[in-house]
């Protein structure tokens, strides 16, 4: 039986491991190899990679980390930032990256999505999506350059349309991070990630939220995701990825252990 | 059957990638420099045939990589090798006959190496997500890449095509259907999963794939 898959996501600027409050005042938490390393070791099924200030400030990844990482690590990992051509994206994959994510530069140019697919296959291609409740219409609504507060931005997008868009222009995953719950530790968003399930037809990674082993029973039992990211409950220690492994077996989700 | 002769590396004892130029080819590398095997990426055919075993890697579409193939003059070569080949994910598929994956370039049947006789066609998920990614659990056989390999042990999957279940299945899994995780025929075989990703499951598959190797040499 396919296993759900426990993502830890580690945020990556200036070289460091890095950790902010709902997308800001990031503090450093550690070396990126050492850190992935360790994941590794205690039963993480898959890394994903952001650096949060790639698109924000129109630079590309340090690319030196990724086959750091690839050398090292035995278990698949993402890379996401500022990838907005065939080449930059040619690149991660040639340094030994398994997938690409792509967030800001697919809502600037959607066809981004069909082109990486058609070079490199849908496998590989992942769309990260940062929406947001937006209380006021009741409605979830996508945010753009969310890696740096000055330069994010609302787009034209509700959550729903742009999960059909980025799905019928080719991409393999989609990560879908819920900006009002990133690092609040209050539970993943199980109203919107239920939505998004019932039109999404590949693989969807719940993001932002997690604090506690019971987030992600729910988010699996009830959202019917496939994997589950988290970030800070993981770099401070509050959730010993081996321990919420055999928790969750043991409510009977496929996991691997 | 002990597994003293992985420590000490032989000059002799190459395993070569051969380099489809497709783009991942690193990853594989990087799994059995970790098993400090004596591995090189290359398209020589001098050095191809000189491997005591060889690898088979391949991303992307069946197109692509079969027209890959044949810019570099490898089809006839590869179908040459006596020694043990291993293709992984897509160069597993391109050991069969043939590939229904098109990757939108025509409407025809991609030929493949023929070398193990099964044909590539979609896997049916029985409306689960596609593509299959992600941990899988595996049923094997008692081919040698298999060996300490338990039934139920999980390795890592990232693929929408399959081999079906045939006698040239060497292990299977399932995702809405069961297909072939390994297909293999004479000294030709592959996985579909990613044993470079697979942690120490998939690494132990590789140890066994660098002993398969040595065993051979020294049969001759």
């Amino acid at each position: 039986m396919l296993a759900k898959r426990i993502v830890p996501c580690l945020d990556v600027r200036e070289g460091k491991v890095v950790k902010g409050v709902q997308f800001r005042n990031h503090e450093i938490v550690g070396d990126i190899v050492p850190l992935a390393a360790r994941y590794a070791e205690e039963g993480a099924d898959e890394l994903v990679f952001y650096d949060i200030t790639a698109s924000a400030h129109d630079r590309v990844i340090d690319k030196s980390w990724v086959s750091r990482v690839a050398e090292q690590i035995d278990i698949p990992f993402c890379v996401a930032g500022g990838i907005k051509t065939i080449e930059q994206a040619r690149e991660k994959l040639a340094f030994g990256a398994d997938k690409i994510s792509i967030n800001s530069p697919a809502l600037t140019d959607p066809s981004l999505i069909s082109r990486l697919q058609d070079e490199f296959g849908r496998q590989c291609i992942v769309i990260g999506i940062d929406s947001y409740y937006d209380a006021a219409t009741d409605s979830y609504k996508v945010k753009q350059f969310t890696g740096d507060e000055a330069a994010t931005k609302d787009t034209q997008w509700y959550a729903q349309d742009w999960v059909e868009e980025v799905q019928k222009r080719g991409c393999g995953e989609i990560v879908l991070n819920v900006m009002n719950q990133d690092g609040v530790r209050g539970g993943y968003d199980i109203k919107q990630l239920s939505m998004i399930r019932a039109i999404c037809d590949v693989p969807l990674i719940a993001s932002g939220g997690a604090g506690t082993m019971e987030h992600f029973k729910e988010v699996f039992e009830q959202a019917k995701v496939d994997a589950a990211l988290a970030a800070s409950v993981f770099h401070k220690g509050i959730i010993d990825i081996g321990e919420l492994k055999q928790y969750l077996h043991a409510n009977h989700i496929a996991i691997r252990l | 059957m002990t597994q003293e002769s992985v420590s000490s590396i032989n000059a002799n004892d190459l395993t070569v990638i051969i380099d489809t130029g497709c783009a991942n080819l690193s990853s594989v590398r990087f799994a059995f420099e970790r098993l400090k095997a004596n591995v090189v990426v290359s398209a020589d055919f001098d050095v191809i045939r000189s491997a005591a075993r060889v690898v088979l890697p391949g991303v992307g579409t069946a197109g692509a990589a079969m027209d890959a193939l044949k810019q570099k003059n490898l089809i006839e070569l590869i179908k040459s090798l006596t020694q043990p080949v291993m293709g992984v994910c897509l160069g597993m598929q391109m050991l069969a006959n043939l590939s229904n994956e098109h990757g939108g370039r025509s409407e025809q049947d991609i030929t493949c190496l023929g070398l193990v006789p099964t044909d590539i066609g979609d896997l049916d998920s029985k409306g689960l997500p596609l593509p299959h990614m992600g941990w899988n659990q595996i049923e094997v056989s008692d081919h040698p890449l298999f060996s300490g390999i338990e039934n139920g042990s999980y390795v890592y999957f990232v693929h929408s095509y399959r081999a079906p279940i045939s006698e040239y299945t060497l292990a299977s899994s399932t995702y809405g259907e069961s297909f072939s995780a390994a297909i293999g025929k004479d000294n030709f075989f592959g996985v579909q999963f990613h044993p470079e990703k697979s942690a120490k499951v998939g690494a132990q598959i590789l140890q066994n794939f660098l002993q398969m190797g040595l065993n051979m040499g020294t049969s001759q």
